[in-house]
């Protein structure tokens, strides 16, 4: 295979994984709590409108991401007080948030925009744009390594970092402080946290505006850094593919984000075979690519996981039981 | 019982003057006062739903005071968290451990007092601390041991070195003996002792009047939400303690007829089972159950009665070897469901009342059709006759004296004595051949725990074979004509109900070889670390 | 010990609550129609003439309200064994397919009065065959079925894409969908039988599979409270341990229930291919599956519910429709809103109101001791 053409896919691997991996992460947070979340999906519509639609108005990115994580967080903030404050079904509330995004997003984008949906489309203004990292003309005579640096590593927008630093961050926010150590705690014997002392709602609560922090940088880098504005639904479902990335990882940041990486491929990988005609079987469908994200997930699910052990206080609203 | 240790002068440790508490129409607690004295062993007795839970839960801030006021070391104190009681000096084994069970013992005491944001600085003066406690209090556990492969004994440990890492000097245990054997509890006991030594203030809640006598200087008593009356345990009796537990004068034995054992009616036969994680929980199990015989199992919970119960009951498949039932063996091969087991003649109360012997949110009509729910009398055809469940339901209702008279209220709003009668009603007028029974009385008030005592011997007399499973060994000796020991998922020992006597049965509960009549049990105190020995049944 | 809630009445649980939850979410959409600028009174109004001000409106009301009750139905007797089937969308549309391939097949051949019973078998086969796989991991390997059933939509969605670009569209035709049923094939509609007994009703989708609605609801009602085996689904739902038991099964439990659900929810393929449609088209399930989420939980899983919401919905989906040509600031979309309202506020919110209501309560009953109950 072309070199040039295996570095191009990597590269869009990686930023097709990008929200994956930012999902991921967050629905990690959230679960490891004990806060099931179902609407990872449906908080980075919701911030992908809001960014798009802050930085059409205002030609400012950075503005147009705090805009997209302030809704997010909003959105989170409904689902765990639903789910901690209300004890309420957490999978039914991820669905009702889910669709109040996808709802919300057109009725407001119509109103405001005018055009069916969709927010204006963002010139370079508003969006990040992939960064130069410095050195690259510099190594682009180094026969191989000059490639790899200036294809694989340099090159992204900065939300593409943010979320590959994001996962380090993750694992040692959970494993090595304080708060990771009653997180876990939480998630699975939350009244040994509350006879010890700390408040079960307050981590609760804690974890559940980081998975809206980072549902909110996801969103913000679909609309205005992958592409250049918002449209109704146009997460596509990521959301619930990050989902299942958590699961496969077994709730832990690593594994997770390999899962991650493996879909962003296969998404890459799909966009260059469509059209492509493989010996023996012919033309393959555009739709079969397009399934397959979908239909692996089914497969691993029923395959490799089957009983994945979930956080053990998982989905069960916390009451002090005496 | 001798206390002439520490300084036991000065204010109460803990005081509680008048405190109430009502959830909804339920008053836990009325106008309940106590005070104990610093570096005593007080205990607090009372049947189940008396409100001494409450109480402790108000202690350690779990719960707040309708009204009322507590008093640590005579100072005035507002404990509305746990935080506010450990503050104050208290802490808290409970019931059921507050552990983490993926974490590592180190991790589950330093939850909640970490020592800094970053674990790394605070672990190593955790570890050294808890060296320090192990050592001084004898209370060996490996801080990197993952909690969920300890042994319960070795738990609680942990539970208590919890409550001494965050500078308890007063510690309550909560029904701590619950899940051990009589020598671990006689292990629990020496820790008191030396706690107490060392100028610890403990209050002890249990149901157990042995554990009172044995091992605390005074004893609150309450019933039904009060604090009936408080004794020097040196001036008062076992007997004495039921009847205030319970209002009135009980007798501790039942009436019972002379055994009259018909033919074997269920054959045993080396019945082995490990569960999900592959631990052994039924180690070649062999015994035989006659006609008109109640035979109880004896144990500490978690040693394979449950096992024993679930495979007997179609629940659970046998691994290895079998066992026969009015003609048809089942084997691993060859295995039966409860549905099939209910087709020959076994009928099943089981443990969990809660969670397997009634749904809480069916209406008692049909929580009553549980099991039995493909049965012809009540599914003509296709469809089921609600009028007839319902009158079914009534007539149990009627014959078993549940209360109140309503099929059509929810299961979960009956107690626990009426949700057991209704239970025990379901099964029994089956006419089986065979009754399976698990913790027939746990959370039963007094005069329903008569009522089905009464209820399985009359089955007994009419010729069923009764197996009865119980942690309560009072219980096992009065009903059971026949008793196995389990431990260890095999069984240790068997004893006709007139040689059975707690000793011995406790060192089966244990394993250790049984010992004829009057021999002395061996010394099991450790050493001097323990400061004074505690002196156990004269 | 978490249960029972004695303070309210046994009426104001199981009826009132509900109530006050849907008005919640109905506040609340009117506070969006008020950040868009218009008034929610009138959006009601228009919203209400349209959809029951005309025997036109009533009868595309009561035509969405017959797909509202089959997907409600499905979600309502997953709720009963403690499942979730979100998986509504996919099962419908595959349930369509279903419909479309035999009357594709068959319809030249016979006419709909023999084709109907047939078309309905058609639809619950296609429909548990789309629930069966994630109803079975979840049964048999525990895999989540919220996760799998939503994989099994979108993969519904490209199967169908694939199918009616390549496989069955009509030549020529400028979007993909396959060519018309003969007519004799057709259900006939309501406003045409109407017709024939002299009434006159405008010409409205609203066609003959209402009343397989209301035979699905019969079904529904007298399989989950008066059989044998939905009292096994209706105990493995609230208890699994109590199940085992009882000598049930739970995983056969679980794998039959979830196939009755998607089998319920394919029968949407009998109204809109069957019914309206009259061939096989891109998108007819559009939006049902979620729909019936929100119907399931208002309509506290109960048939008589289900109907009540479903009409309910349909009202909201046809006024949403004339809404949207009067005041066409408001989006259509404002369904899917009020949609996801309903859902939160009876689903994930539905103890909200619950103290000030036991408060109000208290407070009646202090002065009027008759209003309290046993």
């Amino acid at each position: 295979m072309d070199p040039e053409l295996l570095l191009r896919t990597l590269a869009a691997a990686l930023r097709l994984s990008t929200p994956l991996i930012l999902c991921a992460m967050a629905g990690l947070l959230s679960e490891r709590s004990g806060i099931v979340d179902i609407g990872l999906e449906g908080k980075m519509l919701a911030a992908a409108f809001a960014a798009a639609s802050m930085a059409a108005v205002t030609g400012s990115a950075w503005l147009a991401l705090l805009c997209g994580i302030v809704i997010a967080t909003l959105m989170a903030l409904l689902h765990g007080y639903a789910c901690i404050t209300q004890r309420g079904n957490q999978v039914v509330s991820g669905v009702a948030i889910n669709l109040l995004a996808s709802g919300l997003t057109v009725v407001l984008g119509s109103y405001w925009f005018q055009q069916g949906g969709q927010t204006p489309m963002l010139t370079d203004l508003g969006r990040f744009r992939p960064l130069e990292l410095p050195g690259v003309t510099l190594l682009n005579g180094v026969p191989i390594l000059g490639a790899i640096y200036r294809d694989l590593v340099s090159g992204y927008s900065l939300i593409v970092y943010v979320a590959l630093i994001a996962v380090p961050a993750t694992h040692w926010l959970v494993n090595k402080t304080r708060f990771g150590l009653r997180l876990r705690a939480v998630g699975e014997y939350p009244q040994a946290v509350d006879t010890a002392g700390v408040s079960v709602t307050w981590l609760r609560y804690r974890a559940v505006l980081l998975c809206g922090l980072l549902t909110g940088i996801a969103g913000t880098y679909v609309s205005i850094a992958q592409n250049a504005g918002f449209s109704r639904d146009m997460t596509a479902g990521q959301g619930f593919i990050a989902l299942a990335a958590m699961i496969f990882g077994k709730w832990r940041p690593y594994p997770a984000l390999g899962a991650c990486l493996l879909f962003g491929l296969l998404d890459a990988v799909s966009i260059r075979l469509q059209g492509v005609r493989i010996a023996g079987i012919g033309e393959v469908p555009v739709q079969l690519i397009q399934a397959l994200p979908y239909a692996l997930t089914v497969l691993l699910l029923a395959g490799f996981i089957g009983k994945a052990v979930a956080p053990k206080a998982s989905g069960i609203p916390y009451v002090k039981e005496r | 019982m001798p206390d002439d240790t520490a300084n036991t002068a000065g204010p109460p440790a803990i005081e509680l003057r008048h405190i109430d508490k009502r959830f909804g129409e339920v008053h836990a607690n009325r106008d309940v006062s106590l005070s104990v004295r610093r570096g005593s062993i007080t205990g607090i007795i009372g049947e189940n739903g008396a409100g001494k839970s409450t109480l402790m839960s108000i202690l350690y801030g779990f719960y707040e005071a309708d009204s009322g006021e507590i008093l640590v070391g005579g100072e005035a104190r507002h404990i509305r968290t746990p935080s506010d009681a450990i503050a104050a000096g208290i802490g808290m084994v409970h019931q059921h451990f507050m552990l983490v069970e993926n974490f590592t013992v180190l991790e589950n005491i330093m939850l909640g007092v970490e020592g800094g944001a970053i674990l790394k600085h605070g672990a190593a003066a955790a570890r050294r601390e808890v060296e320090r406690l192990e050592r001084e209090y004898g209370l060996g556990v490996d801080p990197d041991a993952r909690v969920a492969e300890l042994p319960v004994g070795a738990q609680q440990r942990v539970e208590i070195l919890k409550a001494l890492y965050r500078g308890a000097k007063i510690m309550v245990l909560d029904e701590p003996t619950g899940v051990l054997t009589p020598q671990e509890t006689d292990q629990l006991f020496r820790v008191l002792a030396s706690l107490r030594a060392r100028g610890e203030t403990i209050i002890l809640i249990t149901h157990k009047l042995r554990e009172i006598m044995a091992v605390t200087d005074e004893v609150y008593v309450m019933r039904a939400g009060s604090m009936v009356a408080q004794r020097r345990t040196v001036e008062t009796s076992e007997q004495e303690l039921a009847e205030l537990m319970v209002g009135r004068k009980i007798r501790l034995s039942l009436d019972k007829a002379p055994a009259a054992a018909g033919p074997p009616v269920l054959t045993v036969s080396h019945l082995t089972v490990h569960d999900e994680r592959g631990v052994q929980r039924l180690d070649d199990v062999s015994f035989t159950l006659a006609a008109g015989e109640i035979l109880g199992i004896a144990g500490v919970s978690g040693n394979g009665q449950s096992e024993l119960l679930e495979v007997l009951a179609g629940i659970r498949a046998p691994e290895k070897g079998s066992f026969t039932l009015d003609g048809r063996e089942i084997t691993a091969a060859q295995p039966c469901g409860p549905s099939e087991m209910r087709d020959l003649g076994v009928a099943h109360v089981p443990e969990d009342r809660h969670r397997l012997g009634l749904v809480s949110n069916f209406t008692a009509s049909e929580s009553a059709l549980l099991g039995y729910q493909h049965d012809p009398a009540f599914a003509g055809g296709w469809l089921l006759d609600r009028g007839k469940i319902q009158r079914y339901c009534a007539a149990l209702m009627e014959k078993f004296d549940v209360r109140p008279r309503a099929p059509n209220l929810r299961s979960a709003n009956f107690s626990g004595g009426n949700q057991q009668k209704l239970i025990i009603a379901r099964e029994l007028t089956r006419g089986p051949k065979v009754l399976l029974v698990g913790q027939p009385t746990r959370g039963v008030d007094i005069g329903a725990i008569e009522f089905i005592h009464r209820q399985l011997l009359r089955h007994r007399e009419a010729g069923a074979a009764i197996l009865v499973v119980s942690v309560e060994l009072e219980e096992v000796m009065a009903l059971a004509d026949r008793i196995l020991v389990m431990c260890g998922g095999r069984i240790t020992g068997e004893l006709a109900a007139r040689e059975a006597d707690e000793r011995r049965l406790g060192l089966m509960m244990a394993n250790a070889a049984p010992l004829p009549a009057n021999a002395v049990p061996p010394d099991e105190t450790q050493g001097e670390a323990w400061g004074e020995p505690w002196r156990g049944e004269p | 010990m978490s249960g029972a809630r004695p303070d309210l009445p046994r009426w104001a649980d199981i009826g009132l609550i509900p109530l006050v939850n849907v008005l919640l979410a109905f506040i609340v959409a009117g506070l969006v129609v008020v950040v868009i600028g218009e008034s929610p009174l009138e959006a009601v109004q228009v919203m209400l003439s349209g959809a029951l001000g005309s025997g036109e409106g009533l009868g595309y009301t009561l035509y969405y309200a017959t797909n509202f009750i089959f997907t409600g139905l499905a979600v309502a007797i997953a709720f009963h064994a403690g499942l979730f089937n979100i998986g509504g969308e996919g099962q419908a549309y595959i349930g369509g397919l279903g419909v479309g391939l035999l009357l594709l097949g068959l319809d030249h051949s016979l006419s709909w009065p023999i084709l109907l019973p047939l078309a309905v078998v058609a639809a619950l086969l296609f429909g548990a065959a789309w629930a069966f796989i994630p109803a079975w991991l979840q049964a048999y390997r525990g895999s989540h079925i919220v996760i799998t059933t939503i994989m099994f939509n979108f993969l519904a969605s490209s199967l169908m894409v694939y199918l009616l670009v390549n496989v069955l569209n009509e030549h020529g035709a400028t979007s993909p969908e396959s060519r018309n049923i003969a007519a004799t094939a057709q259900l006939p509609f309501i406003s045409d039988i109407l017709g024939g007994f002299g009434i006159k009703m405008a010409h409205t989708p609203l066609n003959l599979s209402i009343l397989i609605a209301v035979l699905a609801c019969v079904f529904v009602w007298i399989y989950v409270w008066h059989t044998p085996w939905g009292y096994e689904l209706r105990t493995v739902g609230q208890s699994e341990r109590a199940a085992v038991y009882a000598g049930v099964k739970p995983r056969r439990v679980i794998l039959v229930t979830l196939c009755i659900s998607g089998a319920l929810a394919g029968l949407v393929g009998v109204n809109e291919i069957m019914g309206v449609q009259h061939r096989l088209l891109l998108n007819f399930n559009a939006g049902y599956g979620f729909t019936g989420i929100a119907v399931a939980l208002m309509g506290r899983n109960h048939p008589l519910g289900v109907v009540l919401a479903a009409i309910l919905f349909g009202i909201l989906t046809q006024g949403g429709a004339e809404l949207s040509f009067e005041m066409p600031n408001i989006d259509r979309n404002m369904v899917t809103v009020i949609q996801g309202l309903v859902i939160l506020f009876s689903g994930a919110l539905a103890h909200l109101s619950r103290p000030w209501l036991e408060a109000l309560f208290a407070l009646l009953s202090r002065r009027r001791p008759s209003l309290k109950e046993a």
